[in-house]
């Protein structure tokens, strides 16, 4: 709107999009979508999950055919089959999830990418080249499997860039980065900017979107509801935009000064180390931490430093070499199973969804019994030795969680694979807050979740907390954990820094905790 | 120009999951009137006396039941096998291991008769093939190897073992050096269902009675629950608790047990003593029986008695159209063939685009 009388003249338009929908079965998922985006713009698109994002970037990219609606060029009418075309065209994209080979070194990655066969050395020389002159500092020779989250965005977007695209579509690029590491981004960013390149921005950080993007454009449920420029909006009208409405804010009390010590520790883990279970695992050093009744501990830190292998030992998917090292409620739990531990009181909620926290082609009744048919033997199966799965008991159960945590589905009891990710997570956690847990592990809690259910997810993870369970969230959204937690830790290379009490903590000093730089921190509380 | 493209459906199709057997069996005979008539046969008139005239006579319906029983037996217990991802390839041997130790007290201690000589035998056959079984399944959890081919391999140990067994220590010595152990006395033979139209033995019973206990256990059982989701996502089984070591014990055990006593029922219900070969390959027939019921214990009877018509078909086929009964094992070949090809289609569709889009878009 505001850039209206600019936009409009041909040479300055990159691409223009009129009426794009795409209709999946009986779902718009894109309807009648129009957008333009000028040379020399960083553009956001802004939306919740299943507002219609990806169905619009895949269409601009070549990956989905429109239903109807046409993609003008640089002034001409083109159809894009494929990704190859699109790139021919100049359209690179860099993907949220990264489609890189960890047994390969960065520079034999990128010449996958390339049609011509062109030597690996010069590829090598070229990358470093686009490297040094774009600020993505990156080595060639090493190993992807070796490099950090950033390092591999940074191979990502170098060989996007080896494409010399005109428009660069970037798929929640921050969400893998620490605060600083997405500051470098920023300044690459706006260095291609500078050289009259375009780029396509999707995020749903809306600070950073305020900072960096020249226009927005916001989809929801497959509409655009409006185009602004970001830098005139607060971070909560660009939400309302998305959302449609207000976002619940949480509510969340602040821990009285020494109610937590007072508390009993709900979970003790001490002197947590383990070797890496694969060629691409981080090992452990020496973890340790306490929670207490009513308290939320956040563990911050970028993908890929131990979290998830921290999860898997809590968890007790991999048990510990002597029994004390976990205790769960008094117990000293290191060498039992998830099971006993589920028994134990505390529950469990993975990161990554399908395949790990549920079966994909399950229903979501049959997903229900998947962490509980230990702890609610009683409840769920009969017949004694037997033990007969009641169905009846089992979809009761379900419901009452779908209808709890607000879960939207297609169907009565569909697959898990049918739910959106937002929706799924939803499940997966009100799968465990039905067992009211006395302890709760969560792992990721809102990654790729919308602003309402992520809003919907934290709000019940306090209130358990406060009812009286101790709760540990592993999370990389830092606005996330300083808004649901009592004290903040972070985990860098395997090892866990100590925990910070959320009065004195700041974004810069988790970033220096992130970064592994932070040694003042005070002893645990 | 065009081309054909397979594409990923967003969720599985129920539809062609019911359909594709189905499929598979229409092709199967499509491909087989072809092969027919390339011998210079009337596909129509062979086709018939190949799958529908064994099905016209009393007695050859009691043969057919014979043919089903070690195919539904082998493959109920090889459906919990393939469930949970374990793949047993060695059934063959299990039976054959099943087959030898069932017939230890009818060989060994022919003096031994009475009512408990034949539950003594199955139950000896069950352990033999379970024993037989548990290698594979001890190499698979202990040192990671793969056991499609400890299990394939073993299948050959034991068709050499039987061999020797027949041709030395067993071997009957009133038999005129035939390789044959002596005749089971009465006890030990697996009685008939109904004496008065067939040979048809209590085996199919057994049989039966298998695929309902199993299809019970995997539809209402957490065991059944437990073997559904290890197979389909083993990180999800660890999160639920569940041991895949222990499950890849349990179903090579109970694969191992039914196709046990699969070769005993044989032995003794249907051949009557030892002899250097035991089964027509129902262990690795079994293996398309279990894929064309779905895995599924109840669909697995029907097609056990769909594989077993094309043994009869083989043998009908050599008698009156003077083709090698070794067709049968091509028709098997390509209903295995045939049903692999059409699951493609649960879970992806396929799509024809004519190249024109494409060049139309690079000329932009």
């Amino acid at each position: 709107m505001t850039g209206d009388t600019i936009i409009n003249s041909s040479d300055t338009v990159l691409l223009r999009a009129n009426g794009l929908t795409k209709i999946f079965g009986t779902l718009k998922a894109c309807d009648d979508v129009d957008l333009v985006i000028a040379r020399g713009e960083i553009h956001a698109l802004l939306g919740e999950n299943g507002a219609g994002k990806s169905t619009l970037v895949k269409m601009l990219f070549g990956a989905l055919q429109p239903t109807s609606g046409s993609i003008a060029w640089k002034g001409e009418a083109v159809t894009i089959p494929s990704p190859s075309v699109g790139r021919t065209l100049g359209i690179g994209m860099v993907f949220q999830h990264f489609s890189l080979f960890d047994a390969l070194t960065a520079a034999e990655n990128i010449a996958l990418s390339i049609d011509e066969a062109t030597p690996i050395g010069m590829i090598a020389e070229k990358a470093r080249q686009i490297g040094k002159a774009y600020g993505l500092p990156v080595d060639p020779d090493a190993l992807v499997g070796d490099l950090s989250v950033g390092e591999r965005q940074r191979i990502e977007i170098i060989r996007c860039l080896l494409q010399n695209p005109d428009l660069i579509i970037l798929d929640e690029p921050t969400s893998v980065l620490t605060p600083q590491e997405a500051e470098l981004l920023f300044v690459t960013l706006e260095r291609l900017r500078s050289e009259g390149k375009s780029i396509l921005y999707i995020s749903h950080r809306l600070e950073e979107v305020r900072q960096l993007c020249d226009r927005a454009t916001v989809l929801r449920h497959g509409k655009v509801v409006g185009e602004c420029n970001p830098r005139e909006q607060t971070a909560n009208s660009l939400a309302r935009m998305m959302v449609g409405g207000d976002i619940h804010r949480v509510e969340r009390e602040p821990l009285a000064a020494d109610a937590a010590a007072a508390k009993a520790a709900l979970i003790e883990v001490k002197g947590l180390s383990q070797r890496p279970t694969g060629p691409f695992s981080v090992a452990l050093h020496d973890i340790g931490f306490t929670v207490h009744a009513g308290e939320i501990l956040g563990i911050a830190g970028v993908a890929g430093n131990g979290q998830s292998e921290l999860f898997e030992a809590v968890s007790g998917e991999r048990l510990q070499e002597r029994p004390d090292i976990i205790r769960i409620r008094d117990n000293d739990a290191g060498r039992q199973g998830i099971s006993a531990r589920r028994k134990l009181g505390a529950a469990f909620v993975p990161e990554e969804r399908l395949g790990h926290g549920a079966v994909p082609d399950m229903s979501l009744s049959d997903n229900l019994l998947l962490s509980r048919h230990a702890t609610d033997r009683k409840v769920f199966t009969s017949g004694g030795v037997l033990k007969l799965i009641s169905a009846s008991s089992l979809t009761s159960a379900a419901r009452r969680i779908i209808s709890r945590m607000d879960v939207r589905k297609s169907a009565e009891n569909p697959d898990a694979s049918a739910l959106s990710g937002g929706n799924l997570q939803k499940f997966l956690i009100g799968r465990e807050l039905d067992r009211n847990p006395s302890v709760l592990v969560v792992n990721q809690p809102t990654w790729g979740v919308d602003a309402g259910a992520a809003a919907h997810i934290r709000q019940a993870l306090v209130d358990l907390a406060r009812g009286g369970s101790a709760v540990i969230v592993i999370s990389q959204d830092l606005d996330e954990l300083f808004e649901i937690s009592d004290r903040i830790a972070a985990m860098v290379h395997g090892r866990l820094s100590d925990s910070v009490p959320i009065e004195e903590m700041n974004m810069e000093r988790v970033g220096m905790m992130m970064g592994g730089a932070d040694h003042s921190a005070p002893e645990a509380a | 120009m065009m081309r054909i493209e397979i594409i990923r459906r967003p969720q599985h199709s129920a539809l062609f999951s019911a359909l594709s057997p189905f499929i598979a069996l229409l092709l199967t005979l499509l491909a087989g009137a072809v092969l027919f008539a390339i011998l210079g046969k009337n596909p129509v008139a062979a086709l018939y006396s190949y799958f529908v005239e064994p099905l016209t006579e009393i007695w050859s319906i009691h043969e057919l039941l014979i043919k089903a029983a070690p195919l539904i037996l082998i493959a109920v217990g090889l459906s919990v096998c393939f469930l949970s991802n374990n793949w047993n390839i060695g059934a063959e041997g299990q039976f054959i291991a099943g087959g030898v130790a069932g017939s230890i007290l009818p060989v060994v201690f022919p003096d031994f008769q009475g009512w408990y000589v034949l539950p003594v035998m199955l139950v000896l056959g069950m352990a033999g093939g379970m024993a037989y079984a548990a290698i594979p399944a001890l190499l698979k959890t202990r040192f990671n190897t793969n056991e499609i081919l400890t299990s394939l391999m073993l299948v050959y140990v034991a068709q050499l073992f039987l061999d020797w067994l027949v041709r030395g220590p067993w071997r009957n010595p009133q038999g005129y050096n035939f390789p044959e152990t002596i005749q089971f006395n009465s006890s030990a033979i697996l009685p008939e269902i109904w004496t008065a139209s067939g040979r048809a033995h209590w085996g199919f019973v057994l049989a039966l009675l298998a695929a309902l206990l199993v299809w019970f256990m995997l539809s209402r059982m957490l065991s059944g629950y437990e073997i559904k989701v290890l197979g389909r996502s083993a990180r999800a089984g660890r999160f639920a608790g569940f041991s895949a070591g222990r499950l890849t014990f349990f179903a090579f055990l109970i694969s191992g047990a039914l196709a046990g006593l699969a070769g005993i029922s044989e032995v003794s219900g249907a051949v009557g003593q030892l002899r250097p070969s035991i089964s027509p390959g129902y262990g690795f027939t079994a293996i398309i029986v279990a894929f064309l019921g779905r895995l599924n214990p109840l669909g697995i009877i029907a097609a056990g008695l769909v594989l077993a018509l094309t043994y009869l078909g083989g043998e009908a086929a050599q008698i009156s159209l003077g083709i090698s009964e070794k067709s049968a094992r091509i028709f098997q070949g390509m209903v295995l063939f045939f049903i692999l090809a059409s699951d493609t289609l649960i879970y992806y569709r396929i799509r024809i685009v004519s190249r024109s889009v494409e060049t139309a878009a690079k000329g932009a």
